[in-house]
Formats: C-alpha cells, structure tokens, sequence
C-alpha cells in the first residue's frame, strides 16, 4: 500500500514551535492577580495527625488561603476510571485517596495543608509557619513484611491490596515432563519518571463561573475527580490540556488537579501550583518495585513446557493504578512463548513506601526481566543457543498466550529477533580490565485499554474555505507527537499535506472526548475516530468534486491539496474550491465520530482465562555493553531495537519513541533506584538520582517492520510503552553473558555487580 | 527592594529592576515574560534553564540575575530572529524535539558548542550536551541535528 502523507517524516507542527521556546506549558501561564501555591508535605512515611495550626500562616500578610482537610468538600479521590472500571473492580477494593490528610499520614511526602499567597515567596514562608503535630507511628516498608500477620495495617480491611491468578494446564504435569528447570527470584526498585517537566498547573474561574484548570496531564477527565472533591457539577469544571513536559504514566493519575481546583475555588482568584523537582520525587507515584520467583521447565529439545511465578509487587501507601500493572503483569508473565502448563499467583501489597502507579509498559517491564532471564538461563542449562531456544518457542498467528487469547495475526517475533541481533554487527573483541556482553531480549506489551473497559474515542474534523482541515479531539499530547500523528491521518484521507491540517485544543470542554494518553492508545482509539470522521468529510468532498469534474466519486482522487479525476491528473480542482461549493449546495464539510474498541467480557477471576487486550505490540532488543571489571561500572556501546508497528505514521516520531524508551529503559537497567530508608526517600533529587545523559546512550538502531497488521489506523500498532519492555532485560542478559554469572536485581550498578564479580561463583 | 540592572539581551540593550535575590531564570521568565527557559530542577543539574551569557552556557537556575550587568545574555528568544538559526531547523527537521522541554536549553548548549568547534564529532556533541538531560528522545536525534547544523545539512 502507498501513501502520499502517513509513513513519512515530515517536521511536526508543534516542532517548529518547541525549537523557538515558543509553546505556552502549564506553567508558563502568568495571569493578572496570579496567587501561587505552596503544598505542605508530611515528612513523615507512618504517622498520627495529632493537630494542625494554621494560625501563624493565616495570619503571615500576602496570605490568601491555608486548607487543611476540613476545607475540602469532599476528601476523598477515588481511583477508578469512571464508568469504566466497575465491572473489573468486583472482588478489588474500592480505594481511595484523601486530597489532604486529615488524621493519619501514610507515606512521606502526602500532601497535609495547601497554601495560596501573593508571591512565591510568601507561599513558602507560610509553609514554614504551618505547624503540624505528629505522633509517628510504626510502618511496613517491604512487601513481604507486610503480608505477616500483624504486621501494622497500612489501610483498615489489611495490606493485600489486590490479587490476581492465572491458571492453564497443570503445572504438576509439566513439572514431571520438563526434563530441565531453572528456578530464579528476580528483583526490581521504585524507579521515578523524571519527565523534565514536574507536576504542574494554572487555574481560574472563567466568566461562566466555570472552574478552568490549565494542567500538564495525561488524562483531561480528572476534571471529573476535581468537580466530586468540591462537589459541583461535572460541567462546572474544566481541564485544559497544555503540551507536557513529558508524562511516561506519572501524569496519568491526579497531580496538582484537586489541591489547585480547591485554591482556585476557595480564594476565587488564579493560581499557580508548580511542584519543585523534590515534591515532584516524592508526591508522585513510582514504578513499582517487584519480587518475582520463576521456576521454569522445558523439554531437551528446548520445547518450553512449564511456567511457576510468584509476583509480587509494592503499592506502596495508596492503591492508585496498582491492581491493573499488575495485572498487565499477569498476562505478560510467560513472554511471548507458547507454554502449556502455567501457574502465576500475584499479589500486590500496601507499604508505607512512596505510591506507586502508571509507568511506561505498566507492569510489563519487570516481568520482561524475569521470562527473558528465564529463557536465558534455560539455553545455558540446554547447552543450545539463546536465540534457537526462542525461536523454537515464539507465539505464532493462531498461537493461544497463556490467558488463551489466541494471536490473530503473526507476531513476527523471529524476525524482530534475527534483525536486532544481526544489526549488532560482528563481534568485537575485549581486553582486559574490559568485558564485553552481548545480551537480548524479545517481548509483548498490550496496546490499547483492557477489552471489558469498553474504551471509545471521539473526533470531530472539518474543512474550512479555504481548503484546511482541523481537528478537534481532546488527546494530550505528552511529546510523542499525537497531535501530529492524527493531522497525518487527517491529510492522507483529505489529500492534504500535513501542515494544512490542525489540530485545536486538547480541552474537557471545547473538543471531543478522546480518553487518556496512556495505555498506548492514542494512535489507536484517537487515530481510528479522526479516521472515521475524516472518512465521512471525505466522503462529501468527493461527491461535491465528483459533481464538479463530471466525473464518477469512484474515479475522484484527493491528493496534494487537488481533487482529481483518476488517471487525468488535469481534469482536477483545488480543495479549496470544492469545500466552498460543498458549501454553496448545502453539503456538511464535517464529521464527528466515535470509535469503539471492540469488546470482550472481563477475564475470568480465578484462572486469568480469556480475552484481556484487543491486541499486542511485539518486537526484541539486543545490546551490547562493556565492563570494566576492576570497577563495577557497565556502559551501554550499541542497542538495536526491531518491532512490528504494523504501519509507522511519522516515521521519525515513532523511532523516537523506540530510542526514547530504550535509554530509558537504560536508566532503569544501569542507573536508577528510589533509595528508601524506612519508607524516606534518601535521593529526591536530580543529583543523587541520576538519569542517562548523552554520555551514558549508547549507539542506537530503530528498525522498523510494517505487517500492517495492527488495529490502529492503516494497521498501525502502539509503540509507546512497548518501546521500553525489553530494555532493562536485554541489558541484563549482555552482563549476565561478559561476566558469566546470573545477574538477577536492577538496577545493575557498579557495586553490585562488582560484589557479584567478587562473590561466589 | 530591587535593583536597576543593564544589561544586553538577544542583541539589544536592556534596563530592568530585579530584585537582588533573583536568579537569571527568575530574571528571564518572572522579569522579562521569556519562557523558553524552563525551571527543571532548580539545582543546575537538568539544564532546560541553559542560556549564553556572553557566548557561554550557563545554568539560568544558579547564576543570580546580578551578575548579567555589563554583560550579554542571549535566550531561545534571541535566536535567528528573521530566520530560523541552523540548529533550530535541523532539530525540527530531524526530529529532535519531542515533549520539548529541553530543547531550548539544548539547542543554546549546541550553539556554544558551534561556536567554538564549528565541525565536532558525534562524541564532540555528547561531551558538550552531556549537562542537558533529555528524557524523550535517548539523545539520538539531538546528536544528528547538531552534527546536520554543523555540516550545513539543515533544510
């Protein structure tokens, strides 16, 4: 299939824009009568609210508002995706999250007092002059702790926050066929997002009296959670979507949304609220650390047969998202292979850890880890080659996935494998103090919503007279480049080229529902409404042209901005000229449309069976990584990274995503760790947390596969979140290869992995 | 209190009152209304707030406003006013900017990288990005837009 706009690279609008410093983010918005605000944090990760006094920060001048809970109509913030969650959540808890801590404070950093004043520095003065009176009380910091009897309670009704199990075969069966087993526990750390942009946001009361809060977010339906805390009418808030500094699922939760509503609300003027880099550490959900116990078994000839997995992960403080990463987690827990007899028993736990939630690949990342140190470690116990090992094993179209989904299409997993691999180059050779380590994962990341949530997405495209077309479609754009892909859409339907297509806000009110920038489903859900509506303007273009060129609409072609007669390229009209005489004749040059994923029932509860996503994003990472022996320290010198995105919209923005993920995923592999000290963060800061810089990426390949195969627009398939999955187990494996033991916990620093050099063998 | 400062901005002379525990970001975004600069970690360790003060890059968070009298401060702003400079077509082009937050304090750092070492390496620009953290891109991109600018490839 040819097109003339999608699959390209042309700049994005919003480029042009980013490389003059121009676009306005959430906190770049300085209103006239601006009050900026100040949230005061418990410092404590356990402890009894014994008493709060505002007095001497009310009465501080330049002061306009200091909340405690009392003041918040209603405290409480529920987490659950309205309207869409109800049928899944049955057996889970209804949690939920105060807005401000009235009684007890459950982990360090919840927010106890929020503070509005004149200028920045009086808010911070004011925060100073708040006094709170705890009385600490004792806390669990680790998973396994906490599932103890008596241990303390985290949540009155105990500290299993949700649990999930998946059952297929029999597990004694295939422990007593496999002829070789290899059993190993796996751990990861609370790892931080650090988008460059923090939590942030602006808020007013607009001529309506409607609540308006411009916000960098993920989700513009927190409007919703914003009108329940200060009981108003749904329609009496709005969200107002600014471009994101970044938002990897750390926005995807409710941020400034409710603390800045209640400021705005309650002193009826514009605020600011900005989270410092240190709030934004400690205030926001994390990944979530896991402990996995694998104990995998295959046949001598590598067919694998037998999967046993114990999950289990740290919600820390509040539920948060925690009950659907892990049961991403669930699903993924097996890898992309087909194995007969599987047993996964997750569990995910109250700490009083930092919250952990959404982050890029949701659960899949840490499962990753460990099926593909499995697979690793059982071609090491075969004596046979890694890559033959997963080769024999791959799922294949019509292939069942261990919730007996069966794959409607091919995965193309071999390829992606053989590619990766491949592009790694011959090997090179190493001198001592250095080791070099080749290493490689593949893997399967669900795109799109869970099938039982019935997600929909609705767009609205028109043309104007002047032959441009716009969009209207509430998508965040966290920098991926949405908006972008949708106005590609958009043109290769209405034979524009892309800069002739805009997209206008991204707004609760003014533009149509589209859901959350999550789940990697923005190209799908989104992408397919602006198809629909664009498929419908088009539609009338084509008759009305079709009309104007004496021609049958079969034989009309859009393209280049010209409606033109199939095969008589100089019988055609501009766009122009037939959106105005669409117009003149009384025919809709506009759509709105909704795209309804397709549906399928919830899974079942006790053996994890049936249809959980409509669809999957697979492909495989291979890395290469040097290691100085004498210190510790490992370097990333070359990754190559090969999926099937079915049909790449932008091409650049989609290698984007995929070298973007990888470093990231770089980060969490080499790097990264929220050091906790009994529930305190020891490292809320970009100096003692460190990210990868351009000195710590590596070399890195995007290859590209287009099956076209995929349930977004033109086939395409989600690369977001998949563009990170494979990374830290990729990595893994290489250093488990150069230094010839098993390395089984992240983040692989120089310590531990010189303690592991040092150690027993 | 504050105090009268002089100073030249993006090429052209400036007088503005700032008080004097104003940093050159607080100076640029609070001051001036330039928010191409952006506050990512107010610790100087992020580099979005990155800005030339004559030709150098600096860290617009650690720096106190201060210190810019008799000197010449050049922001995003100030760049390619009539036409795009070289380094802001070859990151559009090329795909460089993603969410964009760091990019204006990118493209400065490339800038001074340029003006010393008209023709660097791909290690060249990682060793004169490396204070500029990117969290969307994995520096790919970046690399390639600097060295296309560098080369004259931009559009």
């Amino acid at each position: 299939m040819s097109y003339r706009v999608i699959g390209k690279s042309p700049p994005r609008a919003d480029a042009w824009e980013k490389v003059r410093g121009r676009p306005i983010y959430a906190g770049d918005l300085a209103l006239s009568g601006m009050l900026h605000g100040r949230i005061v944090r418990s410092p404590y990760a356990s402890a009894r609210i014994v008493k709060i006094d505002t007095g001497a920060a009310q009465a501080l001048p330049g002061v306009a508002a200091v909340l405690t809970h009392a003041d918040v109509p209603r405290n409480e913030l529920r987490m659950e995706l309205p309207g869409r969650m109800a049928e899944a959540t049955a057996g889970a808890v209804l949690a939920t999250q105060p807005v401000l801590a009235g009684d007890r404070v459950r982990f360090q950093g919840e927010p106890v007092v929020a503070i509005a004043a004149e200028t920045p520095e009086v808010a911070t003065r004011a925060a100073e002059l708040v006094e709170i009176e705890y009385e600490e009380l004792p806390g669990v910091f680790d998973p396994f702790e906490s599932l103890r009897p008596g241990a303390p309670l985290v949540h009155e009704g105990g500290n299993v926050l949700r649990r999930w199990q998946l059952r297929k075969g029999d597990i004694g069966e295939g422990f007593r066929r496999a002829e070789v087993q290899v059993e190993q526990t796996y751990r990861t750390p609370f790892v931080d997002h650090v988008y460059l942009e923090t939590e942030t946001g602006v808020g007013w009361i607009d001529a309506e009296g409607v609540l308006t809060l411009r916000v960098s977010t993920q989700v513009l339906e927190h409007f919703r959670d914003v009108a329940e805390v200060l009981r108003l009418p749904h329609s009496r808030v709005r969200l107002e979507g600014a471009y994101l500094g970044g938002g990897f699922g750390g926005k995807e939760d409710v941020t400034v949304e409710c603390l800045l509503g209640l400021l705005v609300w309650k002193t009826r003027r514009p605020v600011q609220l900005v989270f410092s880099r240190e709030e934004s550490f400690i205030g926001h959900g994390k990944r979530h650390p896991y402990v996995m116990r694998y104990k995998t078994g295959a046949m001598r000839s590598g067919e694998l047969v037998v999967l046993e997995a114990e999950l289990c992960s740290d919600a820390g403080a509040y539920a948060a998202l925690s009950p659907w990463v892990l049961f991403y987690s669930l699903v993924t827990a097996t890898g992309p292979y087909r194995v007969p007899h599987v047993h996964v028993d997750a569990a995910t736990v109250y700490t009083n850890n930092p919250v952990a939630s959404a982050f890029r690949t949701f659960g899949s990342i840490q499962t990753c880890i460990a099926y593909e140190a499995q697979m690793d470690a059982l071609a090491e116990a075969l004596g046979m080659d890694p890559l033959e090992l997963r080769e024999k094993n791959f799922l294949r179209k019509g292939d069942r996935i261990a919730t007996g989904q069966a794959l409607e299409s091919e995965p193309m997993l071999g390829e992606t494998m053989r590619r990766a691999w491949a592009a790694l180059g011959p090997p090179r050779p190493a001198a001592r103090p250095v080791r070099i380590g080749r290493g490689l994962a593949a893997s399967f990341t669900p795109y799109g919503r869970m099938c039982w949530t019935r997600d929909s997405a609705s767009a609205w495209v028109g043309m104007e007279q002047d032959g441009t077309a716009v969009i209207r479609c509430a998508a965040p754009d966290v920098g991926g480049g949405q908006t972008a892909s949708l106005c590609a859409i958009a043109g290769e339907l209405l034979g524009l080229p892309v800069e002739r297509v805009v997209a206008v806000g991204r707004d609760s009110h003014f533009t149509p529902r589209a859901g959350t920038t999550t789940a990697t489903r923005q190209l799908f859900m989104s992408g397919n409404a602006v198809l629909k509506a664009a498929r419908e303007v088009r539609r009338h273009l084509v008759e009305q042209a079709a009309a104007m060129l004496e021609a049958a609409p079969e034989d009309v072609e859009l393209y280049d901005g010209r409606a033109s007669v199939r095969g008589v390229p100089d019988r055609s009209v501009v766009i122009a000229e037939v959106v105005k005489a669409a117009t003149a004749a009384g025919r809709p040059t506009q759509a709105l449309d909704k795209f309804d994923a397709p549906w399928a029932p919830t899974i079942d509860p006790l053996t994890g069976q049936g249809k959980p996503f409509n669809d999957y994003t697979f492909g495989t990472q291979a890395v290469e990584v040097e290691i100085d022996e004498e210190t510790g320290v490992t370097r990333a010198t070359r990754l190559v990274a090969c999926y099937d995105v079915g049909q790449a919209i932008n091409r650049k923005s989609a290698e984007g995503q995929i070298e973007g993920g990888a470093v990231q995923g770089l980060g969490h592999a080499l790097m990264e760790e929220v050091l906790l000290e009994q529930g305190i963060s020891k490292n809320p800061h970009l100096l003692d947390y460190k990210i990868p810089t351009t000195l710590d990426a590596p070399v890195i390949e995007a290859i590209l596969l287009e099956s076209g195969n995929g349930l977004g627009p033109f086939g395409a398939k989600g690369i977001g979140e998949p563009a990170m999955t494979p990374t830290p187990a990729a990595v893994m494996n290489a250093v488990s290869r150069a230094v010839g033991r098993r390395v089984t916990d992240l983040p692989i620093t120089a310590e531990r992995l010189l303690a592991k050099l040092q150690g027993p063998s | 209190m504050s105090l009268p400062l002089d100073f030249t901005l993006n090429g052209r002379p400036c007088r503005i009152d700032a008080p004097p525990h104003w940093t050159v970001l607080d100076l640029v975004r609070d001051g001036l209304s330039l928010f191409g600069a952006k506050d990512g970690c107010g610790e100087g360790v992020c580099g979005a707030c990155t800005v030339l003060l004559d030709g150098q890059p600096i860290r617009g968070c650690l720096v106190l406003a201060a210190r810019l009298a008799g000197h010449a401060l050049v922001t995003i702003e100030g760049l390619g006013p009539d036409a795009l400079d070289p380094l802001q077509e070859a990151f559009a082009e090329l795909g460089a900017a993603q969410c964009g937050f760091c990019t204006p304090g990118m493209i400065l750092s490339a800038k001074a990288l340029l003006a010393v070492n008209p023709a660097p390496s791909a290690h060249d620009v990682r060793e004169a990005l490396a204070g500029n953290l990117c969290r969307c891109t994995g520096y790919v991109k970046i690399v390639e837009a600097v060295l296309a600018a560098a080369h004259g490839h931009g559009r």
